[in-house]
């Protein structure tokens, strides 16, 4: 190798690092890092995709199968489809707030991150702002597809939809945020929570059932859960043709709760993570 | 002045501040510390019944590089991800320009900055793509032309548009570099910069850093088992074993105060137990910052 050169020459002009445009500078520099590692990579663009489709083809063909029997729930159009494309959002947008977390540590660039000026608060943001472009580039052409194949149009579910989208999304941080703050405590080897979690509401949310379907002790719980207002909502737009607003307030509210007990937890998590000195053990 | 670098008293600390020179109170240190890269005041980090730091106390001045030197398990990974807020200490104090590292480390966090072979930059991205989000990360406005620059002064230019999974330990360690000087930082903390190289690589790491450290005036620490590297970078030698220093002093002025005639035979004298110095005490104030 060459002598080196004295380092001087072309300075750093360094922003400064406090304040909302330092905040938003650092969560889009994230960001960029996440949209960088898609764009690299053609087998996470076709896996964004492929099992949102799949799952909605399989329920879309049972629907028309079962719309052919008199039972008229089924018969009425759209509610499965509808229940798992709305299930998707939930189930993607939180698999999107984690795997990429978890990407994170895999690389085992979490310690460079957590020494740089980005705060936990941001790196959160970053996360969360990366699940829904996820989100968009998974279920934006499904929707899609689900129109033209079944001839459902999810835009039917009118206004209720943009509320039945946050209300599955926050719910979907604040789980991600707890599978973070596990992953992060305990590391890779809680990796399966990242995944499973979502699922423990699926029972219960009542994605493809009405509520009074529960044993009438569950059902105080399924009604704790934001995401049983959505599927109970949408159910009430396709079948009735009629949506309390009331319900989705209610979610909302709860999900304000879900999402400061989330970042508790996460913040919690990271400090025993920081107690325990493993953040620079993590990695595969 | 002889300072007792560790102690089990709780108030070992003070002591140190309240020598019987009597040079150095606790409120002027204070008042220095924002001008003193690293200031550690009996710091501490325990896990479980495993005490990994105990109780040490040490200042670093501006413009010098220190050099924390032990076997494996001494305790240097431990000190310097302390320093770097990654680990939480048991008890005691980490300053960093003056910041209190365990409550406002984000003060200074854009001042200083890290390479270690325990973390990595993703794999999947190209050198650039990492080096343009971490000069997004740490602010720097003229992304591009400082990666150019920095590039270039590394040697990476070629590297640029690979992947960084796809280097070689040497590529590595040379991006890893250019990561942790994007930001000109006034502090760089190491941890173990040279392992895993050839000793052509190492050799050019080490003049890259003595390079960057004279050029800009800034202060190295950094964390090593390889006596050659720090006896070739280090103006100060803190020697660790088993959490607690056991010299703190300049390598020439340890080599000769034992006799001896490397660094690396003091260090395995005082890791044997050994150890008999030749000369008087050479152990400096930590708190006044060595030679």
């Amino acid at each position: 190798m060459s002598a080196p050169r004295a380092m001087s020459g072309v300075e750093p002009v360094l922003r400064a690092p406090s304040g909302i445009s330092a905040s938003l500078r650092r969560i889009f520099a994230l960001v960029r890092r996440y949209v960088y590692l898609l764009r690299g990579s053609g087998v996470r663009l076709i896996e964004l995709l492929y099992w949102p489709f799949l799952q909605m083809l399989t329920w879309g063909f049972l629907q028309t199968y079962l719309a052919q029997t008199t039972n008229p729930y089924v018969q009425s159009a759209g509610v499965l489809i509808g229940s798992v494309l709305l299930w998707d959002i939930l189930f993607r947008s939180k698999i999107g707030f984690s795997t990429t977390f978890i990407e994170e540590m895999w690389s085992r660039n979490l310690g460079n991150l957590l020494t740089s000026p980005l705060r936990p608060y941001e790196l959160v943001a970053a996360l969360s702002l990366w699940s829904i472009i996820r989100l968009a580039v998974s279920m934006v052409p499904v929707a899609v597809a689900a129109f033209f194949i079944f001839d459902f149009n999810l835009l039917s579910l009118g206004m209720a939809l943009a509320a039945f989208f946050w209300v599955l999304v926050l719910t979907s941080w604040a789980l991600g945020l707890v599978a973070a703050g596990v992953i992060l405590r305990y590391g890779l080897g809680a990796e399966e929570l990242a995944w499973s979690l979502a699922f423990l509401l699926l029972p219960i949310c009542c994605v493809y059932y009405p509520v009074s379907v529960l044993p009438e002790w569950l059902q105080p719980v399924a009604l704790a859960l934001p995401p049983t207002h959505v599927f109970e909502g949408m159910r009430s737009i396709l079948l009735d043709h009629s949506f309390d607003p009331a319900q989705l307030w209610w979610a909302l509210a709860l999900n304000a709760v879900y999402l400061v007990a989330g970042y508790a937890t996460f913040s919690w998590f990271l400090s025993r993570a920081r107690a325990n000195g493993t953040l620079l053990q993590l990695g595969e | 002045m002889t300072v007792n670098h560790n102690s089990d008293k709780p108030n070992a600390q003070r002591e140190i501040m309240n020598d019987s020179a009597g040079n150095i109170r606790e409120e002027q240190l204070d008042r220095d510390s924002v001008n003193l890269p690293v200031m550690v005041r009996g710091l501490t980090k325990r896990y479980g019944s495993v005490t990994a730091v105990d109780h040490i106390s040490f200042a670093i001045e501006p413009g010098s590089t220190v050099a924390l030197l032990g076997g494996n398990g001494a305790g240097k990974t431990t000190t310097i991800a302390m320093l770097l807020g990654l680990i939480t200490p048991s008890a005691g104090e980490v300053r960093v320009f003056g910041a209190d590292m365990s409550r406002n480390r984000y003060d200074v966090a854009q001042r200083l900055n890290f390479q270690s072979p325990y973390v990595d930059l993703p794999a999947r991205l190209t050198v650039k793509q990492n080096l343009t989000v971490y000069a997004g990360l740490y602010g720097v406005a003229n992304a591009a032309e400082r990666i150019a620059y920095v590039a270039e002064h590394l040697q990476i230019k070629t590297l640029l548009n690979r992947l960084t999974g796809k280097l070689s330990a040497g590529q590595k360690t040379r991006v890893g570099l250019a990561k942790a000087l994007l930001n000109a930082p006034e502090l760089l903390l190491l941890d173990e910069p040279t392992a895993s190289l050839d000793p052509d690589t190492a050799d050019w790491i080490r003049r890259k850093l003595k390079d960057y450290a004279q050029s800009r005036n800034a202060t190295l620490l950094l964390a090593s088992h390889n006596m050659a590297e720090v006896e070739r970078l280090a103006d100060r030698v803190i020697l660790l074993q088993a959490g607690r220093i056991i010299e703190d002093g300049p390598p020439k002025a340890l080599v000769a105060s034992y006799g001896r005639e490397t660094l690396e035979d003091v260090f395995l004298d005082l890791v044997r137990g050994k150890a008999k110095r030749a000369t008087a005490e050479t152990t400096p104030d930590p708190l006044r910052n060595g030679p």
